[in-house]
């Protein structure tokens, strides 16, 4: 089958590799219909990510048609599924509790020493996002091999597009989760750093939630137009001085919670991170954290961090003594996406959440490449690129 | 002298997390019949009740299913079975082995008979998890790696990392009784043969 395959920095291909096949009882085999890259899926072409390997089938967004299924697996040929990038087991302890992506078992044995080390605890497996959080297989392919199919793929009904439903894979549910673990009460401010897929969708699911406004922070126009459309208002961050403008924004007192929706690949220049920027380049820690930092001298005493960003590793200008003395709360974590997934099904089918505005780009698989580097290079311009196996070429 | 320089107080930590003191004295002294002087030992908590992963521990030819390092168990009898572990190259190494002392869903000790190409002993133990969390199961096995070709052979094999793959073992008995499979990123049999040897 044909692929999209990591190569190193700013490296990806398209080529063909060996089909996947059932090999565990739950397994499924889906024929992919429809694949996104990521904002996640840029930290892998940046090369942020550890334990890549050549070679390695990319992509965690994605849905299809089952046409293989192991003898445990609940799906049947033909169903149409939206697959969950969390891979988890539905069986331990955390999978009973809902808490999906804290799995004990959806990574390999040998694959969760890395975590156990740098965590304390080995977490649930990944699609196609290194070795580390499983070695997987990603979707950006033309088949994909999804384990514990039983418990993962949402069933979705004929007749609705793959658009309208494919974002259940991952940004929705995250987004949605953001603004859950913000804890909003009606007539909370919440600012939201970072106005990609997950930023915007926790936008509208904080209106959805009570909150009375919504304060989005990015300096991409396109993305803080698309906030705007959905009712917050915006700070532009290349204009504004943001701490100055939420204080001015609320009276003085701060947003009642904060979501850091831009995570390890914060952009701008600003001292403390490009400080970040040398040590990540020089291994001395992996994340840059300038939006977190703001988001929490920004918060009102006793407000609610939320933090659906990606960090992976170590950081220090952590503002702790802010955080004790204001008494904040922090949520965080990856995507409980099991958890999410049906009832925001139902939001979609009741048109209550309509995602499809995110999606700026089709492109055919044979053209990933070239989705990574348009994506890469014009974050303005592209908000969202959706890969399709059977697309014919563009022109 | 101030008695509390020189009292001694014994924490509550398992043996693996000792800083001082002898753990392998100690697992010694837990086993029954102690063979040998390097020491193994892992817990973990599994999501089923103690009877069913104490039965299927108990029929020791299911071992290799989940302990990457054995090639088979064959069970002689009731208590006694004969152990082929692989080494590398392509040998391996054999012993037989008998119960020493077992209750019924608790614990069940072995030994290693005379003549073993690595002398060793252990327990595994199974106890009930707080709040209906399954059961906490841990082993401790002590074993003597041998001198000579064939002890170069064994060392390379236990004493890489050795404690690292009995905690990779025992995650996957976790996921062979919690999911009915042990999970696996190959992407087809061939490759996940491959990454069984």
């Amino acid at each position: 089958m044909r692929a999209l395959t990591w190569h190193g920095k700013h490296d990806v291909r398209v080529e063909t590799v060996d089909d996947p096949e059932i090999v565990n009882p739950r397994d499924a085999i889906i024929k992919i219909t429809s694949t996104a890259i990521c904002g996640s899926d840029l930290h892998l072409y940046d090369g942020y990510i550890p334990t890549m390997m050549k070679g390695d089938i990319l992509g965690h967004e994605f849905m299809g048609e089952v046409v293989e299924t192991g003898p445990k697996s609940t799906l049947q040929k033909g169903q149409r599924v939206v697959v969950p990038f969390t891979i988890a087991c539905g069986a331990c302890y955390h999978c009973g509790k809902h808490q999906y992506s804290a799995c004990d078992n959806g990574l390999p044995a040998d694959n969760q020493d890395i975590a156990q080390t740098l965590y304390g605890q080995p977490m649930s497996g990944l699609f196609g996002y290194s070795h580390m959080t499983g070695g997987y297989s990603g979707g950006q392919a033309e088949y994909v091999r999804v384990p514990f199919s039983d418990i993962g793929p949402l069933v979705v009904p004929d007749g609705i597009d793959d658009d309208k439903v494919l974002f259940l894979s991952d940004i929705l549910p995250t987004g949605w989760m953001a603004a859950e673990n913000a804890d909003i009460e009606p007539g909370d401010t919440v600012a939201v750093w970072g106005c990609g897929p997950v930023g915007l969708f926790s936008v509208q699911s904080a209106f959805l939630m009570g909150a009375e406004r919504v304060i989005a922070i990015d300096h991409f126009p396109t993305r803080l137009e698309l906030a705007r459309s959905f009712g917050a208002e915006i700070i532009n961050f290349e204009e504004t001085d943001t701490y100055n403008a939420l204080m001015e924004m609320t009276g003085g007192i701060g947003p009642d919670a904060v979501i850091d929706a831009v995570g390890l690949e914060a952009h701008g220049f600003f001292v403390d991170n490009i400080i970040d920027q040398i040590k990540a380049s020089t291994f001395l820690g992996t994340d840059r954290i300038h939006s977190i930092r703001q988001a929490i001298i920004a918060c009102r005493k006793g407000g609610r961090v939320s933090m659906p960003a990606v960090y992976g590793g170590f950081v220090d200008k952590f503002p702790l003594g802010a955080f004790m003395e204001k008494g904040l709360t922090l949520k965080t974590g990856q995507t409980h996406v099991q958890h999410y997934m049906p009832g925001l099904l139902n939001a979609i089918l009741e048109d209550k959440i309509d995602t499809t505005f995110l999606i700026s780009h089709h492109l055919p698989l044979e053209q990933a490449a070239e989705g990574y580097r348009i994506f890469h290079d014009k974050q303005n311009e592209v908000t969202k690129i959706v890969l399709k196996p059977g697309l014919e070429f563009a022109a | 002298m101030d008695d509390a320089q020189t009292r001694e107080l014994r924490d509550d930590a398992p043996l693996p997390a000792w800083k001082h003191g002898d753990p392998v004295d100690a697992a010694t002294d837990a086993l029954i019949e102690p063979r040998g002087d390097q020491l193994l030992s892992s817990t973990v908590t599994i999501n089923k009740p103690r009877a069913e992963l104490f039965a299927y521990w108990r029929d020791f030819a299911r071992l290799p299913s989940f302990m990457e390092n054995l090639e088979r168990v064959d069970m002689i009898d009731e208590k006694r079975s004969h152990w082929v572990a692989k080494a590398p190259g392509g040998t391996t190494v054999e012993w037989d082995s008998e119960i020493v002392e077992e209750q019924p869903g608790t614990y069940i000790a072995w030994a290693s008979a005379e003549g073993a190409d690595v002398p060793n002993s252990g327990r595994i133990d199974f106890r009930d998890a707080q709040a209906g969390r399954g059961t906490i199961v841990t082993a401790t096995i002590l074993y003597d790696p041998p001198g000579g070709m064939i002890g170069k052979a064994v060392a390379k094999l236990f004493q890489r990392e050795p404690a690292i793959q009995a905690r990779r073992d025992l995650r996957r008995f976790k996921q062979l009784m919690e999911t009915g499979e042990i999970a696996t990123s190959s992407r087809n049999r061939a490759q996940a043969q491959q990454e069984r040897q």
